[in-house]
């Protein structure tokens, strides 16, 4: 095994692109060592990302924020403005794992994972996220929601490494929330988790971003769930039309953690419980 | 002298709370668990094991794995003992399979070499070639005609001609008549239940360090509830004399009954004999999961009769349990418990023993019992229910009591249910207001507890101390209970004894630590060895004193004169006839060698508050208390760390614990991601009432109480998500898309 600690993204890189074999790149390392222990994936090639400058920072930026790649959980749920603006996000991250995991886990690495189970990326994709992806040609900015490929694969092409999470600018009247359904109380993995971000203009909702997770072989957007909501007050009419779309959007398999039915269900029901949420966080009065 | 017979009041030292002796070691990481020995020169293990549920072996390649740089040595089946007969051949096929791979998981090779990876990395070298046959998993279909033959023969004499040779056992108990009871009953209520198989859940995998020389002698230290059994087995695993190998057990990171069972300690000691190394050998937990003990699988069907007044009139039980692919479902036990706790003029029950393409299943805590009670139990609240019957009444109005002809034969001694139901009647969560969504269920449970064979020794230090040497491994306390017995019979203090669980060479046999029988039967044998070096200390003292042994008394951890009569002498203390023993007589050691059946059973009754999420089928238990008879509790702290513990793993085997195979007969959940045993936050404060309605049998009037904690939790939970839910639950795990299907069915009828 080759094991590599670049000093820049550029750098990471072109590691990766001329690595052969299995490349893995390191930052908090919740899924790559757990899977190098369990004899599940042996990297060839192994880039460690958390000496380049900057990695652990969070930023402001353009109004939003700009989360280094190396960033744990702890201080995103520690940082005294984020959570503010992004409830639902820093919750999100915050269901991950134990403490022990949350002093190393990190936003990048639950997107990369590609996991359709992973709790904070369908809060990222409801608060309209996006990261930096660097390459050979350079750095490009992508939404989140163009990552994900299916169960554990991404549309990152060899080469291309992300570098941060670009949070943009909550603006006023708005709110989001991040729900996940485990049959325990905390330790587990999502049957089901629903992201809604949302913008009030008076008790009307006037914009809307509603991301389904664990239904689908890739964490979804649902625009249709967002429809359903938009322009109501969240009225039970409304919620009701939320949670037919969601479930309409599911695709879920059976499984060890659920059942088709039992996703499918829980998805409209969580959607409804997210959305209120995020109403109220936004202002709304309910 | 302390008194020959029983006592049960007046105690100094049973009954308080002392510091526990090994909680040091095991905060601070000094206590040494099976993964900590090392020896210079040992090898690391790794066991090959089948892919496929049931399949052919049909060629073991071992030459790649041989030669990779490291390898030291290659075991199969070959380099066992050949020609067993009965459970020791079972063990072996377990523990490495024969010409068939029985489950996914079972062990067909193993390797050892110098690293842990290089042995990781010869058994992926290791070449099997399998033909896959058809399998079957569920209890259920293996008895069904057309299942596969996991065994052909394997069924014992008990079997009724006509049953699928899968039904290896059968049972049938009871007494009475039941049709004239059914037609007596206002109400009868007939149910099927099922419940899937759930593991131990102890958080040490098994772990072993092994060493047998070509002399055929041999060490063994590892984790295990049962040393001596390991030993027994061991040796005739590997083929050599039991008083040979000395198995020195470790510190035990759980067992709950799953460590009763010998699965990797002959593995490694067939490796050792072949490398002429230690070996290594420490199980994944993907590995624990797949390949030891889990409990049994279960369908059941319950019909119990009622009149308007709450008196049972008749029951009956039909008791399927799936064990794996070897004989021994413990579903003469389910049968018997089934309906223990009530005095029935009719009752019959039936049990069926089937094997499956399964890992052999092991003892869970009072294993077989809380199947049953989950299945009677609920019929009982449904009737209850319907009748429109307190549930604490209607048990109180058919309670086992002392003199009761119980369901599974025997009468009963003096027993205490009734006593933990009036507890529960008096607590104030029984009449506490529930809020909306929420349940409460109660439920009762029984076991029999066990006595077993078991020596103790008790060596006085010339300084006034005191070394109890026991050979059963603690796995509840019973290090510091020890102690407190027999501090309490030489009259001295509890911190001037240490208990040890001493090694296979030390002491003659001590059955396993199972049954709850260690504070029972080692604490009986230790308060006989206290009694029998009090008799060798006051005959010091009569020595001295030149009078009569018999004149001679033992109090307050001093010999006396027993009387006026007897003369005048100063009391003479234990410390000072210990200092001047080699002088006097030799070394002063009391000991006990026996098989005690005086093992109490134990009743339990549990209540319990459940929330149920009707959206998402979530359940919450809000609200938990426990109310158990302990006969005496030794140590009361450790009695109550029982209940709980009975109670926490009850909640997990109730709400979303399960064994969940896939099409292909394979386990998809063999990690504590996929399979839920409770996190902290899960569960609520669980309170406790200690009942104590002494058991005759034992001295201090002790009973067990590690097993009868886990026998209510199923029933009183699926009570309570049923009352809360508004619609029975009839299968276990009670997981959210079980309740949610359920809650969908009634409402669209």
């Amino acid at each position: 095994m080759e094991y590599h600690t670049p000093g820049s993204f550029k750098d990471a890189a072109t590691i990766a692109a001329k690595a052969e074999g299995v490349t893995r790149f390191l930052a908090g390392g919740t899924d790559v060592l757990v899977q190098l222990r369990a004899d599940m994936v042996t990297p060839d090639v192994l880039i460690d990302i958390k000496q380049i400058a900057g990695v652990k920072d969070i930023a402001r930026e353009e109004g939003g924020w700009r989360i280094g790649a190396a960033v744990a959980g702890a201080e995103m749920t520690e940082h005294s403005e984020l959570g503010k603006e992004w409830p639902g996000v820093v919750e999100a991250m915050d269901l991950i794992g134990s403490t022990q995991i949350q002093g190393r886990a990190t936003l990048v690495g639950n997107l990369c994972n590609g996991s359709p189970a992973a709790d904070s990326v369908p809060a990222l994709m409801a608060a309209g996220a996006s990261v930096s992806v660097v390459g050979a040609s350079g750095t490009r900015k992508i939404p989140v929601e163009e990552i994900p490929a299916g169960p554990g694969k991404t549309n990152l092409a060899k080469g291309e490494v992300i570098s941060a999470v670009h949070l943009p600018a909550r603006g006023d009247n708005a709110g989001d929330a991040y729900l996940r359904f485990i049959p325990r109380t905390e330790m587990d993995i999502a049957v089901v988790g629903c992201g809604v971000s949302l913008r009030l203009d008076g008790p009307a909702v006037a914009e809307a971003r509603v991301s389904l997770g664990a239904v689908a072989p890739r964490v979804l957007l649902v625009e249709d769930a967002a429809k359903a909501i938009i322009g109501s007050s969240l009225d039970d009419a409304a919620l009701e039309a939320l949670a037919a779309a969601a479930s309409a959007a599911c695709n879920p398999i059976d499984d060890k953690r659920g059942t088709i039915e039992f996703r499918t269900h829980v998805a409209g029901v969580l959607a409804q419980r997210a959305a209120k949420i995020a109403y109220e966080r936004a202002g709304g009065a309910k | 002298m302390a008194p020959d017979g029983n006592m049960t009041n007046g105690f100094k030292v049973v009954g308080t709370r002392p510091k526990r002796p090994d909680g040091v070691d095991k905060v601070t990481g000094r206590a040494k668990f099976g993964a900590d020995a090392a020896a210079p020169g040992m090898l690391h293990a790794s066991i090959v094991r089948s892919p496929h549920a049931h399949a052919k072996i049909l060629k073991i390649d071992t030459s790649k794995a041989e030669a990779l740089k490291g390898v030291k040595a290659v075991v199969t089946r070959a380099d066992f003992a050949e020609g067993l007969t009965g459970e020791n051949w079972n063990i072996l096929e377990n523990v490495m399979a024969g010409d068939t791979a029985l489950y996914d998981g079972h062990a067909v090779a193993a390797v050892a070499a110098t690293t842990a990876l290089a042995a990781r990395d010869a058994a992926k070298l290791i070449e099997v070639e399998y033909e896959p046959l058809p399998h079957v998993t569920d209890v259920d279909k293996a008895m069904a005609a057309d299942a596969p033959v996991i065994r052909a023969g394997a069924a014992d004499k008990s079997v009724p001609e006509g049953m699928h040779p899968n039904v290896v056992r059968y049972h049938e108990s009871g007494h009475g008549d039941v049709d004239k009871g059914f037609a007596e009953a206002d109400l009868v209520i007939e149910e099927s239940f099922k419940t899937e198989a759930t593991h131990q859940g102890y958080i040490e995998p098994h772990a072993c360090l092994a060493q047998l020389g070509p002399d055929g002698k041999g060490e063994v230290w590892c984790c295990t509830q049962g040393h001596f059994n390991v030993q027994k087995v061991c040796a005739a695993l590997v083929g050599t004399e039991t008083s040979q190998l000395r198995v020195t057990p470790s510190e035990i990171g759980g067992g709950f009954g799953g460590k009763t069972v010998v699965f990797i300690e002959p593995v490694a000691l067939a490796l050792s004999r072949k490398a002429n190394r230690p070996v290594k050998l420490v199980m994944s937990r993907s590995e624990v999961f797949r390949a030891t003990g889990p409990t049994a699988s279960t369908s059941m069907d319950i019909k119990i009769g009622m009149t308007r007044e709450g008196k049972i009139t008749a029951a009956q039980g039909v008791f399927r349990l799936q064990g794996g692919a070897f004989p021994g479902a413990p579903m003469e036990f389910t049968a018997m418990c089934a309906f223990a706790p009530y005095a029935l003029e009719n009752v019959h029950q039936i049990g069926y023993d089937v094997m499956s393409n399964r890992p052999k299943q092991a003892a869970y805590r009072a294993p077989g019992s809380p199947m049953a009670a989950f299945a009677v139990e609920s019929v009982i609240d449904e009737l209850c229910n319907k009748l429109d019957l307190d549930p604490i009444e209607v048990r109180l109005k058919n309670a086992s009591k002392e003199g009761t002809k119980a369901s599974y034969g025997p009468k009963f001694e003096r027993i205490g249910l009734v006593e933990t139901l009036e507890a529960a009647r008096a607590h104030p969560h029984l009449t506490a207001p529930l809020a909306e969504g929420q349940g409460r269920g109660i439920s009762c449970g029984f076991w029999f507890n066990h006595g077993g064979e078991t020596a103790v020794s008790l060596a006085l230090s010339e300084d006034g101390t005191v070394a109890i040497s026991v050979g059963t491994p603690d796995i509840g306390g019973s290090r510091a209970s020890m102690g407190q017995m027999a501090a309490e019979e030489l009259g001295i203090p509890y911190e001037n004894i240490r208990t040890t669980v001493a090694d296979t060479a030390t002491l003659g046999y001590n059955e396993i630590s199972h049954g709850s029988r260690v504070t029972y039967a080692s604490g009986l044998a230790t308060i006989k060895a206290a009694r029998d070096a009090v008799k060798k200390l006051c005959a010091r003292a009569a020595a001295k004193w030149g009078i009569d042994e018999e004149a001679v008394v033992w109090e307050d951890g001093c010999a006396k004169p027993s009387g006026p009569n007897a003369g005048e002498f100063e009391p003479l203390p234990l410390a000072k006839i210990a200092r001047s023993m080699g002088r006097t007589g030799g070394p002063i050691v009391g000991h006990y060698e026996a098989t005690p059946e005086g093992a109490g059973v134990s009743f339990a009754t549990h209540i319990v508050d459940a929330e149920v999420d009707k959206e998402t089928g979530q359940t919450k238990v809000v609200r938990y208390t426990v109310v158990q008879d302990a006969g005496k509790a030794i140590h009361p702290t450790y009695v109550e760390g029982q209940f709980q513990g009975g109670a926490a793993q009850g909640i997990g085997w109730a709400l979303n614990e399960e064994y969940i195979y896939g099409e292909d007969g394979r386990l998809q959940n063999s990690g504590f991601l996929d399979y839920r045993i409770p996190v902290a936050s899960d569960l609520p404060m669980i309170d406790t009432v200690i009942v104590e309605v002494p058991n005759p049998g034992h001295p201090y009037g002790v009973r067990g109480v590690g097993e009868t904690s886990i026998c209510p939790p199923l029933a009183a939970i699926a009570n309570a998500v049923s009352n809360a839910a508004g619609v029975r639950l009839t299968e276990l795990p009670m997981s959210p898309p079980r309740i949610l299907k359920a809650l969908n069915d009634q409402a669209n009828g």
